[in-house]
């Protein structure tokens, strides 16, 4: 039976750095390119909503039994994480979730795993998402490399537009780069050591067992994507075992997105498969406590997944992040001193109650006047018909921005708050916040997407909400 | 079968504290000069009072923005020493002052009875922070939370301008001039707490606190209290013969359906519209306009008076503007708006507002404003509009005083 890939997404935020802003801050020799910045009011979790809501599209939701969750900063230490996406892009509830965490070989831990459970039979369609969201440690070699993002796959045995035809896995104990449990950033050892006896040795070493294993060279491959530990390792690699770097490596991603985590190979092969074409052979590899190595083919049904955001469209649409303070405030890395305010308000027991709506996006379509409201109400806004709804997803509709203001007496670290009513595609209004926004281009009746984000925090509790952004090209 | 209110009801006394950021003063303080003010105007002694009525909303700025934390009757009856008396607490939102006064004259009317006391009060400035902070309305950890009443009320302007053509600019400045003659009204009001008169360019020129509004296009936060002595018509000149006549009352909540529904375009107060209906009817107003010689809107935002005058029916939709240029809403025009400087420049303290533009009412009506060149002539009907909320989810009540 062959399992592979039906379809891919990805997400890169919004917001860029360039890296002499990080220069100029720290006086510091200039890097070249720049790195992506979720917004603050992203982090790995609602990143992996966007990408698999990307993998998603035109897609039945109902059709998929699983999701794993690969990410090396979970929104909650503990508290799964999977269960809340499936949640947020409105999954079936008998299916199996589970978080990968812990490594940035993640991602295709989780793939491998979701590979075997359509292998087994016990799923015929799987989703896989990775996302990070790595705050370094400040004017450290990490602050120049990482950045964040997330891809996903959706892993099933039918319509694939990617065959999976063979695999290997290494596990390994060696420590490069670890965190622990009182560690606000990443440590790591001496680069020199990590590197050649983690990263260059570990990826020689999967890539001969995976060539002895399937019989294969070099020249059977159109293209590597291969995890960079920095750019000019990621060139080294790839010439010593053989590949051309100018015709089969594929980009790292490192001077346009940055390092991100267990999301940065995923995004790699999302970026590949943008470019494929069916026939085309893929070595895919991953590293971290040890490495996959995947052989991957290419199939026609990829043609009908063309219309994906994936890299090369979330690239193009973007926003320079004006300066390095803002970013300190964006990962809240420096306690701020603005006026006294009062705390925020949330209580669980309230986001559960209305977990269908906060989370899934539900809006009520009336069974006796057919209008859609948002939130769900008990008694019908337009006819008053009590209790006599149908519960639909609302979240994959476009919308339009009916009126707006710019608030900055409201408390954000990103003033002015924009307030925006929403007139929803279809029917329905939604009440709620415009992020990812230019505020010199706003205006009435521009087409506006929703957009599952962190709203603040409250009673030790991350509030997520959907809110709405200008249309991402 | 209920009968027409007009005229049941007599206002005979009233008083107003000090408007202001009351550092010196508590609620109580300011309870307390309130109603013996009221008290003394009335002619009558603590003792004399049957029962009596709050309004606040008893402003704590929690995390929740505007809610109650359990205030009661005690609120006034421990200041004032009402000594066991039945005091009623009433809240609706900014709406509580004339709503407090409805349900007191409610009672006057059925003849439970004879004397009432009815306080409106509120304590801005004990928060610690500047402005009222964020609300939910009602409160939700993430839905329509995180913005504030500026922001909300902005969304009003920004599509007005839309609707009826207006740039940015032009709207601005429409705004403005609103802004302009509230300030020059208090700035001749002793009472008023905002009392520097400012220009157009001043108002265009100033921070922007939620976009399109600048900083003065918004209220001011301030503490006050203001309280009324009410009786039935009949027995009012057993007290004195200058008094003011309950006319119209109106009281409309809205379902909050302007953010649910696609067909509310945020440029019309919905409920003002049928609470001023109510309120017209009871007085038997055919034509408010001509009719009304004075009115006291709810302007905590200078696009709030634009909109709330148009949904009062004093004005056609839409052309606000053009009264505003030609100065109708000015002293010396048609429709005076917010002679008293208004909640822009008077004050906002929100449990007390309601009785405050009563009281601004009943001084012009009794030919009694303290600066004698702010007496409008001879007027015979004023209107108070008392809203609360934010656009497409409000509670608004209206009431109109007359003379005998």
């Amino acid at each position: 039976m062959a399992v592979g890939m039906i379809s891919y997404g990805a997400y890169v935020p919004m917001y860029r750095m360039n890296l002499q802003t990080l220069a100029r801050n720290w006086g510091s020799p200039a890097g070249k390119g720049e790195k992506a910045v979720a917004n603050w009011d992203e982090d790995s979790l609602t990143m992996a909503t966007e990408s698999s809501v990307d993998c998603l599209n035109g897609l039945d939701r109902s059709m998929i039994d699983g999701l794993y969750f690969a990410t090396t900063t979970p929104a909650y230490r503990e508290k799964q994480n999977a269960s809340i996406i499936a949640k947020v892009i409105d999954l079936r509830r008998d299916i199996t979730t589970a978080d990968f965490a812990n490594s940035v070989r993640g991602g295709t831990n989780a793939l491998k795993a979701a590979i075997d459970a359509v292998k087994a039979g016990s799923a015929k369609r799987f989703l896989v998402t990775a996302a990070d969201c790595r705050v370094p440690a400040p004017d450290s070699q990490f602050e120049r490399l990482f950045g964040d993002g997330s891809a996903a796959f959706l892993i099933g045995d039918s319509d694939l537009a990617v065959e999976i035809e063979g695999s290997v896995s290494i596990s390994s104990e060696f420590m490069d780069i670890w965190k622990r449990e009182e560690d606000r950033y990443v440590q790591a050892w001496e680069e020199r050591f990590i590197v050649t006896k983690g990263y260059l040795a570990h990826l020689e070493e999967i890539i001969s067992m995976i060539f002895k294993k399937y019989k294969v060279t070099p020249k059977d491959f159109t293209k590597v994507v291969f995890y960079a530990f920095d750019q000019r390792r990621h060139l080294e690699i790839a010439k010593k075992l053989g590949f051309d770097p100018a015709t089969q490596l594929q980009d790292s991603l490192l001077s346009t997105v940055g390092h991100t985590g267990s999301a940065q190979a995923m995004m790699m092969l999302v970026a590949a498969l943008e470019e494929a074409k069916p026939g085309d052979r893929i070595l895919f590899v991953n590293y971290g406590d040890g490495a996959d190595a995947f052989i991957l083919k290419v199939c026609d049904p990829i043609e009908k997944i063309r219309d994906r955001r994936g890299i090369k469209k979330n690239l193009a649409s973007r926003m320079e992040l004006p300066s390095y303070g803002k970013y300190l405030h964006f990962r809240n890395i420096l306690d701020w001193g603005r006026q006294r305010e009062p705390e925020r308000f949330g209580a669980l027991t309230m986001s559960w109650r209305d977990r269908n709506w906060l989370l899934s996006c539900h809006g009520h379509k009336c069974r006796q006047c057919g209008t859609i409201q948002f939130p769900m109400q008990r008694v019908c806004t337009w006819c008053q018909a009590k209790d006599d709804f149908d519960e639909i997803r609302l979240s994959d509709k476009k919308g339009t921005l009916f009126t707006y203001s710019m608030d900055n007496l409201a408390t954000s670290v990103d003033k002015p708050t924009v307030i925006a009513i929403v007139n929803i595609a279809g029917g329905g209004r939604f009440s709620t916040v415009l992020t990812d926004r230019d505020t010199e281009k706003i205006n009435p009746d521009m087409p506006v997407e929703f957009t599952f984000r962190r709203v603040h925090e409250a009673q030790g509790i991350h509030n997520y909400f959907w809110k709405c952004r200008p249309v991402r090209a | 079968m209920a009968e027409s209110f007009k005229d049941k009801v007599a206002i005979i006394g009233m008083g107003c504290s000090k408007f202001g950021e009351n550092w010196d003063m508590g609620s109580e303080d300011m309870v307390v000069d309130a109603t013996y003010d009221a008290l003394a105007d009335a002619g009558i002694e603590m003792k004399d009072i049957d029962a009596a009525w709050v309004g606040t909303i008893g402003f704590h700025g929690t995390g929740t923005g505007m809610t109650s934390t359990g205030i009661t009757g005690a609120a006034i009856s421990m200041p004032l020493k009402l000594q066991y008396k039945p005091v009623t607490h009433v809240e609706n939102g900014c709406a509580t002052g004339t709503d407090a006064l409805r349900n007191a004259a409610f009672a006057v009317a059925a003849k439970v009875y004879d004397i009432v006391l009815v306080v409106g009060v509120e304590k801005l400035k004990d928060t610690g922070f500047g402005g009222l902070g964020e609300l939910a309305i009602p409160p939700h950890p993430v839905f329509e939370g995180g913005i504030t009443a500026p922001g909300m009320y902005a969304l009003a302007a920004t599509r007005y301008f839309k609707k009826y053509g207006l740039t940015p600019e032009e709207g601005k400045r429409m705004l403005a001039k609103v802004s302009v003659k509230s300030h020059y009204n208090a700035s001749r009001n002793p009472r008023a707490h905002l009392r520097n008169v400012i220009t157009e360019e001043q108002v265009i020129n100033a921070p922007v606190i939620a976009w399109p509004l600048g900083l003065f296009d918004c209220c001011g936060v301030t503490d006050g209290a203001a309280a009324a002595i009410l009786c039935r018509a009949e027995d009012a000149k057993k007290f004195k013969d200058n008094y003011v006549l309950i006319k119209g009352l109106g009281l409309s909540i809205g379902p909050g359906q302007g953010s649910i529904r696609t067909d509310y375009d945020f440029t019309i107060w919905d409920e003002t519209v049928y609470a001023s209906k109510e309120a017209y009817a009871m007085a038997g107003i055919k034509n408010p306009r001509k009719e009304i010689d004075l009115v006291e809107c709810h302007d905590c935002f200078s696009i709030s008076e634009v909109i709330a005058v148009e949904s009062l029916g004093l004005c056609e939709r839409g052309k606000a503007r053009a009264d505003i240029e030609s100065g109708a809403w000015t002293q010396e025009g048609e429709i005076p708006v917010n002679l008293s400087g208004g909640l822009k420049a008077f004050g906002h303290p929100i449990g007390a507002s309601g009785c405050r533009e009563a009281f601004e009412i009943y001084q012009q009506l009794l030919g009694r404003a303290e600066d004698k060149t702010r007496r409008l002539k001879n007027p015979r009907m004023g209107l108070v509009h008392n809203q609360a909320g934010l656009p497409g989810k409000f509670m608004c009540a209206v009431a109109i005083y007359g003379l005998p």
